[in-house]
């Protein structure tokens, strides 16, 4: 029996906080409130979950840079608040958006100087640095100064690093958040590269993309508010949304036009999609989509498009949660 | 890729040293307007008090104190904006955190940091004496080279182990101590006596000013380069062996505030950095 790749329990990590209007107590902020996972080795795991659920406290427990409040969690069998230096020597870490590095460097001379501090030999290490730059196309570019790299060519550039040192567990914090959709897919593409290329690492990913998610992942689990809310192989997770039928429709603009109240309508959402709008209506059972149709072609509105859908992760979050994911993002604080 | 190994302890120490020290040596150097802005500007700042002491009759060997004061003002200036100010930027770009998890540790990056700016700098203070002695035809001879560079030596470690002390400052306590060292800066320049023998201050300042290792250097070298007509402030002996105390010194107290800040950024979740 090999030792897991991650284990935690009851994991709890809070954020003491400063008197303020919004916080008069002084409460702290529990980030993390009773996590237990665990992660086999080998396996390709996703954290899925609104803003500030606590996906990168969670990564940032692990990878020794925040002590846990109470609860324990181990990294390859090593404990992360004794056992630091043994952890830091087999991980790596990669967040989305981060600009590390120095922007007078070259793409090729910023790698090397992170595989030094991994105490890598230089030849082999550019010799990987090139290959790896070759997986993600990045290798034209080598030569370019860091500061002149697009947003997506950095982040394929940190995925580079974080694969480096051949870790023995990656950590992506969101790795392809702010990215436009070729870029994302490309990087989603070398993520599953790289886990195939070399079996036996462990990844754990977070993201508030489902799709993502479920593209990637052997198992996916929920957080939500720091806890741990559902957790399971996507099909599995899927299953749990079995209760009713999904139907997925396009429509004109509603208009006050109220779905929800309709006998047989169990949820009703709505995104704005073109100028048309979207509706994702969970429904108790085939039939109840007839006065949905109904109501629709009384007020004259054309219906665009209609199907059934399967339930995605989209569906169990919502069950789970009584909200969409998007609506569940923690609003930030602003003036 | 059979023969890529990591290496661990020694070996792996000097390779996070020379890798972190390779955007300041190289990385920095790539542009070449460094040769005017680091070198001929500066030089600018000295000549003023070149002249002072000229018309005041001043003896030569000023004119060779007052160059010799550029080139240490040099190192001053990377170690307060270099060094100094460096985790700042760390922090804001992500650096610091990736610092914390990379099996070398922080103590080898500022290593590597202050070898890097030390290597850059020596590069300028070389430029700046060749280009301030070629202009104003001043010659030096050193009496005791061993002596001197030893002196030198052992300034350039107490001076960056306070750059690292100044670094782990501003982390822990934020724009204060960072309002802080610039109060300090000018005050520094004076008192230091990178323009003048410090021993013009009287004691009690002198000692006072000799708690920045340059101060100190500073009179110990001139003692070495101009012997019999340079008013040294303490014996050389003493000098050398108060400068290698805070040497000392320096780098007991960064390491201790080097584990300090790694402490408190892993349990409190953030460095009091707030600028
Ligand atoms: N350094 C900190 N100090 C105080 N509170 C913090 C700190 N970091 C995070 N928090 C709070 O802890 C909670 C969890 O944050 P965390 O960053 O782990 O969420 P997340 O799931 O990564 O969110 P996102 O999707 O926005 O990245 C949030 O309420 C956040 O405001
Ligand atoms: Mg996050």
């Amino acid at each position: 029996m090999t030792v897991p790749a991650i284990e935690t329990k009851e994991l709890v990590r809070e954020y003491r906080m400063k008197r303020s209007p919004q916080n008069p107590s002084g409460a702290p902020v529990v980030a993390l409130d009773g996590v237990t996972l665990d992660v086999p080795q080998g396996e390709m795991f996703g954290l899925l979950g609104p803003n500030g659920a606590g996906k990168t406290t969670l990564i940032k427990v692990l990878v020794t840079l925040l002590l846990p409040t109470a609860g324990a969690a181990r990294v390859l069998g090593l404990d992360v608040v004794g056992q630091v230096q043994q952890i830091r020597e087999r991980i790596s870490m990669v967040s989305g958006g981060e600009h590390s590095g120095y922007g007078i460097l070259t793409v090729r001379e910023q790698l090397w100087m992170f595989s030094q501090f991994y105490g890598l030999p230089s030849k082999p290490a550019l010799a990987r640095i090139d290959e790896l730059l070759k997986v993600v196309g990045l290798y034209e570019e080598r030569n370019r100064r860091t500061s002149a790299l697009s947003t997506g060519m950095r982040q394929k550039m940190n995925l580079v690093r974080g694969l480096l040192s051949d870790p023995e567990v990656l950590f992506l914090d969101e790795p392809t958040v702010g990215l436009d959709v070729t870029a994302a897919r490309d990087i989603r593409a070398y993520i599953k590269e790289w886990i195939r290329m070399k079996p036996g690492r462990t990844i754990l990913l977070t993201t508030h993309y489902m799709h993502e998610a479920e593209e990637l992942c052997d198992r996916v689990a929920i957080i939500h508010k720091g806890r741990i809310i559902a957790g399971d192989a996507p099909a599995a997770l899927k299953l749990r949304a079995t209760g009713g039928t999904y139907f997925l429709l396009t429509t004109e603009t509603l208009d006050g036009i109220s779905l929800a109240g309709l006998p047989g309508v169990q949820r009703a959402d709505t995104r704005a999609l073109d100028g048309r709008m979207e509706l994702r209506l969970h429904l108790a059972e085939d039939g109840a989509i007839a006065g949905v149709v109904k109501v629709l072609a009384d007020s004259n509105r054309r219906i665009f498009s209609l199907q059934k859908i399967e339930p995605t992760l989209e569906e169990v979050f919502v069950q789970l949660v009584g909200q969409r994911l998007e609506e569940a993002d923690e609003r930030k604080a602003g003036p | 890729m059979n023969d890529a190994t990591p290496a661990r302890g020694m070996l792996r120490l000097l390779r996070a040293i020379l890798g972190r020290s390779y955007p300041r040596i190289i990385g920095a150097n790539r542009d070449k307007s460094w040769l005017f802005y680091d070198t001929v500007l500066p030089l600018l700042g000295t000549i003023a008090f070149v002249y002072v002491y000229k018309a005041l009759g001043a003896p030569e060997r000023f004119v060779g104190y007052v160059i010799m004061g550029g080139a240490t003002v040099a190192f001053w200036m990377n170690v307060m904006w270099s060094m100094a100010a460096q985790f700042y930027w760390d922090k804001q770009g992500g650096n610091l955190e990736l610092y914390m998890v990379v099996p070398c540790g922080i103590p080898a990056i500022l290593l590597g940091m202050s070898f890097g700016g030390f290597v850059g700098t020596v590069i300028r203070a070389i430029a700046i004496v060749a280009i301030g002695s070629l202009l104003f035809d001043v010659h030096y001879t050193v009496s005791q080279w061993p002596v001197f560079l030893l002196v030198f030596g052992v300034a350039i470690v107490g001076l960056y182990g306070l750059g690292v002390t100044f670094a782990s400052l501003f982390l822990l306590w934020g724009r204060e101590a960072w309002h802080m060292a610039n109060l300090f800066m000018e005050p520094v320049f004076f008192l230091s006596g990178f323009y003048f023998p410090v021993r013009a201050l009287g004691f009690w300042a002198g000692m006072g000013a000799s708690l920045i290792p340059l101060t100190l250097a500073l009179d110990a070298m001139r003692q070495l380069l101009f012997p019999g007509t340079h008013p040294p402030f303490l014996p050389l002996g003493t000098e050398l062996g108060i400068l290698g105390a805070l040497a000392i010194s320096f780098i007991v107290l960064a390491r201790f505030l080097l584990r300090k800040m790694e402490y408190l950024a892993r349990r409190e979740g953030r460095l009091s950095l707030r600028f």
